[in-house]
């Protein structure tokens, strides 16, 4: 287990890191999402040794780690152009580490054979990098780091140079590989739906904190956190006043209801998120009822997807099934909506 | 479907029209005549009549001082050129991971002797050499070819560097390599060939140069391209011709070498990529 405690980093005057701390269990696919800019290469960087955190320690099964150097961290990293070295073939880069290590030549030709195979490139052993596609190089540089053996694989936004089809395939190697060889994977992305595939738990990082660790499907249906809310998925969101923590005033005077946070005082600045698919429309008391004006309507095949404007600048999206628009909603028309308050989250506003 | 994309590449590159290869050659034959009927010139001996032969070079082999000034010449650039790679190869890697804050400026600052007029510096050089009482011999002409070979191996090694993606470094200390370990088998290893185009580069600037070379030898220092300078005052001859001829051979040669290795020909090809 990986423990990371009241970590901090402060690059000149700018805090990079501020009081995170984390655990990542054996053999569990972990990923930090957040936007760029919000720590998380950072992080990333720190349990590789690449960085020395301001304050803060990091334990591998009760031992520290963070003072002794990145050579002798039972950890591998996985670089975000690759880094491989351009002079060496496709099997010398592989062999790097076992080399460094004086592993015998005979075992050493085993493990890389190994390694190779396991990305499926050992027929391609004698190339020099520069003549490998994008793919390939990325395979290369997982095999680099694989072969020797980590309890930690590290993966610095390992998909994002390549093309989409590409990424998605990578993806689905990425997350079979992790469970062949039963190791942790800790994976930095600012793809969402990236980290929502691949991992058993994700951390949500922004401006050097983390947000939320939890579950993708904790993540999506219980965020934790304002940011949380308006950053995994594409929630709609209307601004109000606080009434208590469950409830909070539009400015025409309807109310929403919905799951609160305990900070939530009376009168605050309050902010409620809801997913386009829970949204409804037409009225139902037991539920938040909202009026609004259609600035959108869209047919996406599986439903249509209708912007609802509740007043300038606050939309709510809804994903319509098709039978129940055989009504006719256009452009313009004022309709009314609901949504239960189970399905609605209430976040104080960061000003 | 295949045809049409034949096509359109023939279009992309039109083939050059006849006069253009006619331009080619009239401009090739104004630049390269004078050392065509120089090499002519060295290998005609005139006894009873004109007649090819080798006589001259033969004169030169038996002329201890142009013997004895060719050897200096090879001695200053290869000691120079050494000491260039060396210094420039370190400082280049040194300053490529440093964070000190004025590391760029020093990198431009050394650049200086590319753009600098070279009597400015032989100039500059001399009064140096003259405010610490240093004797002028060969090892001032050696110090002089050190000082402006640095940028020239500076300039190369760094086209290289800049091409290299830094997180190598990271991705060697992750495979367990020690700094020495990182810096003898990823690093040099990445830049020896820009090291070695240096290396030729230097060679060369130093064993033609002349200007530099005569204002900070003593006596007794002269190169090859002092000698030939010092032998054309007092007149011109067929030796002297068979002489130019070696250095343009040699220098040919090197540079036929240089264009061939990878380092310098990114350099000089994709500046900036």
């Amino acid at each position: 287990m990986l423990r990371i405690v009241n970590m901090s980093k402060n690059f000149a005057s700018q805090t990079a890191l501020a009081d995170v701390a984390l655990e990542v269990k054996d053999g569990e696919f972990f990923s930090l999402l957040g936007p760029s800019g919000c720590g998380k290469t950072t992080l990333l960087r720190i349990i590789g040794g690449f960085e020395t955190p301001s304050t803060g320690e990091i334990y591998w099964n009760d031992l520290r780690i963070d003072q002794i150097r990145p050579q002798q961290r039972p950890f591998n990293m996985v670089f975000q152009r690759y880094a491989l070295f351009p002079h060496f073939s496709v099997f010398e880069n592989v062999a790097f580490g076992l080399k460094v290590k004086q592993v015998a030549p005979a075992n050493l030709r085993r493990r890389v054979q190994e390694a190779l195979n396991l990305v499926g490139l050992w027929a391609l052993r004698d190339r020099l990098p520069e003549t490998l596609s994008g793919g390939q190089a990325q395979r290369v540089a997982v095999a680099r780091a694989i072969v020797n053996e980590p309890k930690i694989l590290l993966l610095d936004e390992p998909l994002s140079a390549l093309d989409l089809k590409m990424r998605e395939h990578m993806q689905t190697e990425l997350r079979e590989l992790q469970r062949r060889l039963g190791i942790t994977f800790i994976l930095v992305t600012h793809d969402q739906d990236e980290a929502m595939a691949l991992s058993d738990r994700i951390g949500v990082m922004n401006q050097g904190r983390l947000e939320q660790v939890s579950t993708p499907r904790d993540l999506y249906e219980r965020p934790a956190t304002h940011f949380v809310a308006d950053f995994v998925g594409s929630m709609g969101s209307v601004h109000g006043e606080c009434i208590d923590s469950e409830a909070m005033r539009l400015k025409n005077g309807s109310v929403i209801r919905g799951r609160g946070q305990l900070n939530l005082t009376k009168g605050c600045a309050a902010e409620a998120f809801v997913r386009p698919e829970k949204v409804h429309i037409g009225g139902n008391k037991s539920a938040n009822e909202i009026y609004a004006k259609v600035r959108s309507v869209a047919y996406k095949g599986l439903h249509f997807e209708l912007q609802l404007e509740v007043s300038p600048e606050q939309i709510i999206r809804a994903f319509v099934p098709p039978e129940t628009m055989s009504g006719g909603v256009n452009v313009g028309d004022q309709i009314q909506a609901h949504f239960s308050p189970a399905d609605t989250f209430l976040f104080e506003r960061p000003t | 479907m295949k045809k049409g994309l034949a096509s359109s590449k023939e279009r992309a590159r039109p083939q050059a029209p006849l006069w253009a290869f006619g331009v080619l050659i009239a401009v090739l034959i104004v630049l390269y005549l004078p050392i065509i009927v120089m090499m002519v010139n060295s290998v005609l001996v005139k006894t009873d009549t004109w007649h090819f032969g080798f006589d001259w070079y033969l004169q030169i082999w038996n002329d201890e001082e142009l013997v004895d000034a060719l050897v200096r010449s090879l001695e200053v650039g290869l000691i120079s050129s050494t000491v260039a790679t060396l210094i420039s190869g370190m400082a280049a890697i040194a300053l490529l991971r440093s964070r000190f804050r004025w590391a760029h400026i020093v990198n431009s600052l050394s650049y200086l002797s590319l753009i600098l007029p070279e009597l400015v510096f032989a100039l500059a050089l001399l009064s140096w050499f003259f405010v610490l009482k240093i004797q002028l011999s060969l090892m001032t002409v050696i110090f002089a070819h050190v000082t402006f070979s640095l940028s020239f191996v500076l300039m190369t090694v760094n086209g290289r560097l800049a091409t290299l993606d830094v997180s190598i470094e990271d991705a060697a200390r992750d495979l367990g390599a020690s700094e020495m370990t990182i810096l003898r088998r990823v690093i040099v290893p990445a830049v020896l060939a820009a090291l070695a185009s240096g290396f030729l580069l230097s060679f060369l600037l130093s064993f033609d140069d002349f200007l530099i070379t005569f204002y900070t030898s003593g006596v007794g220092s002269d190169t090859l391209p002092i000698r030939l300078y010092t032998a054309m005052k007092v007149g011109l001859n067929a030796k002297l011709s068979a002489l130019a001829t070696l250095m343009f051979l040699l220098t040919f040669t090197l540079i036929m070498g240089l264009t061939k290795m990878r380092g310098l020909r990114q350099i000089l090809t994709e500046e900036g990529h």
